[in-house]
């Protein structure tokens, strides 16, 4: 990535921007933000999916309930568990059952794909909804954070709430960075070519079917990380964060945002719950100004608002070298040119 | 009598009522040029699609290189050396050329689960994407994508990705369709090119170009094989100007 790249100077400025942000911040405001980020985590997982490898998937949200059901269920009562062992049981447990939905799901396409993972992810709602010993559908909570140190030496406090949310600022910062890497690779090149035409990208001799697999299990994987941070940051968990509410929530961000970048679905996690919480405060109607919203962008932001992003910052481009021809509102949308020359 | 590289026997496929492909037995020597004619609908792309795996076949089977490769799934077609065109273009349109033969290219890698090192290190898929680019006559459209070329050349794209996996057997299906004069006689160079050491199999309507670079040729028709011979002989068979080359040429 490079860093004359107009979108990234953007995006180091909206990083610098949040980096400062608790300085000015409120409480309320602090943990509002640290939601948005962890939202922004889930909705890039769910874009390398519907913007990258082509899959809609309509079930996101179950795993990222899942690990946060995980962390519940492993947290003991009195005690703290060591992030150490929560985090990697949490998130192998988003992986499996992705790759068990994954399984099944990756054999359809299209409405079938939709249908099949919303199908899985309401089974879960509805085993963790009835789940008595779990809270039912009030949730459960967790008294104690995750402990991360060695022995009795902490080394980050999560139960504070400015130190929540540097750690899931630099988790958004991590994801972001290791999909761009994933995204230029080999397996990122193949899952974009199975968007673009996924029967040519078998004839060339890919096993799609397995290259959508792994993805899938990627992207349920990295939800399952946010669903974590969410945990850990709110210390509840319900039955709410499995629903399809939430999955057309997070997808809503991405289309909303642009699909096919990985800024897009951060910057629709936050307009829109930005907005959210401002309409709020003046009307009840939240719905009918979300319903108007998403009529403005679909007509006049077919790439979403990434697009107008990338728009307004990438101006200069024609008059600059090929190397800063990336510097487009997807930058990462490569396609299969390695070094980041890009179709416009 | 050489061994064949690939051998159909007894082939069928059938579309509900319909047999597109009836009982196809051909043997495919390696090294040469084996063209297939017919009229519109004989079935040659339904049979291209089944040696390539597009298709599952209802009945017969398929060899390659004495292994039965019948039931094997398309991607897998690909990797053990057979490439395929397309009649009908089949690329990446939001891709650019260069990007198109990429793909083709990077499929030769062992595997493709690699998630950390750039694509653009793989110097030798560079390359091989670059060679292939070059043998289909790209490298000045290198940048751009198909949506700005012309028809003529998205059908060299369609033969460049296929080079770009570098087959041992090339499945074409019609690759002069829809080019132009010029672009036909550079492609028709590229075919004896390529059939120097490499097996084609060449479906084409346009005879000039059949009859110029083709040792064997099978003529289909209504999914059967009506004869298989020599330029000289399919030429100088009845049967064969009676069903096909008599009336009319063929399709343009
Ligand atoms: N997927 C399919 N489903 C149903 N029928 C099909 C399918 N593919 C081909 N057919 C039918 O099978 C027959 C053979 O078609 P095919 O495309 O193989 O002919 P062809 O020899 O390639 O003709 P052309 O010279 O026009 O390309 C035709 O009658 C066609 O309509
Ligand atoms: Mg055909």
């Amino acid at each position: 990535m490079s860093l004359k790249t107009p979108v990234t100077i953007f995006l180091l400025i909206a990083v610098a921007g949040l980096a400062a942000f608790p300085h000015f911040s409120d409480e309320f405001y602090l943990e509002f933000f640290t939601h948005l980020m962890v939202m922004g985590i889930f909705a890039m997982s769910l874009d390398l999916l519907i913007g990258y490898t082509g899959l809609v998937s309509f079930g996101h949200a179950a795993f990222f309930g899942l690990a946060g059901y995980l962390l519940a269920i492993v947290t003991p009562q009195d005690e703290a568990v060591a992030l150490w062992l929560s985090l990697p049981v949490c998130l192998a447990g988003a992986a499996l059952a992705a790759l068990v939905i994954g399984w099944f799901s990756v054999r359809t396409s299209g409405i079938y794909f939709i249908m099949i993972t919303l199908a899985f992810a309401q089974m879960l709602f509805y085993y963790f909804n009835e789940n008595e010993a779990l809270g039912g559908s009030d949730g459960i909570f967790i008294f104690s954070k995750p402990f991360v140190g060695f022995g009795d030496w902490q080394i980050i406090d999560l139960a504070n709430p400015t130190t929540v949310y540097y750690f899931v600022l630099a988790s958004l910062v991590v994801c972001y960075l290791l999909l761009t890497v994933m995204l230029r690779a080999p397996f990122g090149q193949v899952i974009q070519a199975i968007r673009a035409n996924e029967h040519r990208t078998r004839a060339l001799g890919y096993d799609t079917q397995r290259y959508k697999l792994v993805a899938f299990v990627i992207a349920g994987t990295m939800a399952g990380f946010a669903g974590y941070l969410e945990a850990v940051s709110t210390g509840i968990v319900s039955p709410g964060h499995l629903h399809w509410h939430n999955s057309g929530l997070v997808m809503m961000h991405v289309i909303l945002g642009g699909m096919g970048t990985l800024y897009g679905p951060i910057l629709g996690a936050f307009i829109l719950g930005l907005l959210h919480d401002q309409v709020q405060e003046v009307t009840e109607h939240w719905h009918l100004v979300q319903g108007v919203f998403v009529i403005f962008v679909v007509l006049f932001l077919p790439r979403g608002i990434a697009g107008l992003v990338g728009r307004l910052f990438g101006r200069a481009r024609d008059l600059d070298t090929e190397e800063t021809r990336v510097a487009d509102d997807d930058e990462h949308k490569v396609g299969a040119e390695p070094n980041g020359e890009r179709t416009k | 009598m050489i061994e064949p590289i690939l051998t159909t026997r007894d082939l069928s496929k059938s579309f509900g009522g319909l047999v597109a492909v009836n009982n196809v037995t051909l043997d495919f020597a390696p090294g040469r040029v084996h063209a297939i004619i017919g009229p519109n609908g004989a079935g040659k792309t339904t049979l291209i699609n089944l040696l390539s795996g597009d298709l599952p076949p209802s009945g017969g089977s398929i060899t390659f290189k004495g292994r039965n490769i019948t039931r094997l799934p398309a991607f897998e077609i690909s990797r053990i050396g057979l490439g395929r065109s397309y009649q009908k273009t089949n690329i990446f349109p939001q891709f650019t050329c260069f990007q198109n033969c990429w793909l083709g290219a990077q499929s030769r890698l062992e595997t493709s689960m690699k998630f950390f090192r750039p694509a653009a290190a793989y110097a030798e898929v560079h390359a091989r994407a670059e060679r292939a680019l070059d043998l289909c006559g790209l490298t000045h459209r290198r940048d751009l994508p198909p949506a700005q070329i012309s028809h003529g050349e998205q059908r060299q794209l369609e033969i460049g990705m296929m080079l770009a996996t570098e087959p041992e057997v090339f499945l074409l299906d019609e690759p002069l369709a829809g080019m132009g004069p010029q672009e036909s006689e550079a492609v028709v160079r590229l075919l004896n090119d390529l059939a120097r050491d490499h097996t084609l199999i060449l479906i084409e309507h346009d005879m000039d170009a059949v009859f110029a670079v083709a040792d064997l040729l099978t003529v289909m028709v209504d999914g059967r094989v009506l004869a298989t011979g020599t330029p000289e002989e399919i030429r100088s068979n009845a049967e064969v100007q009676d069903a096909y080359l008599g009336s009319g040429e063929g399709k343009a």
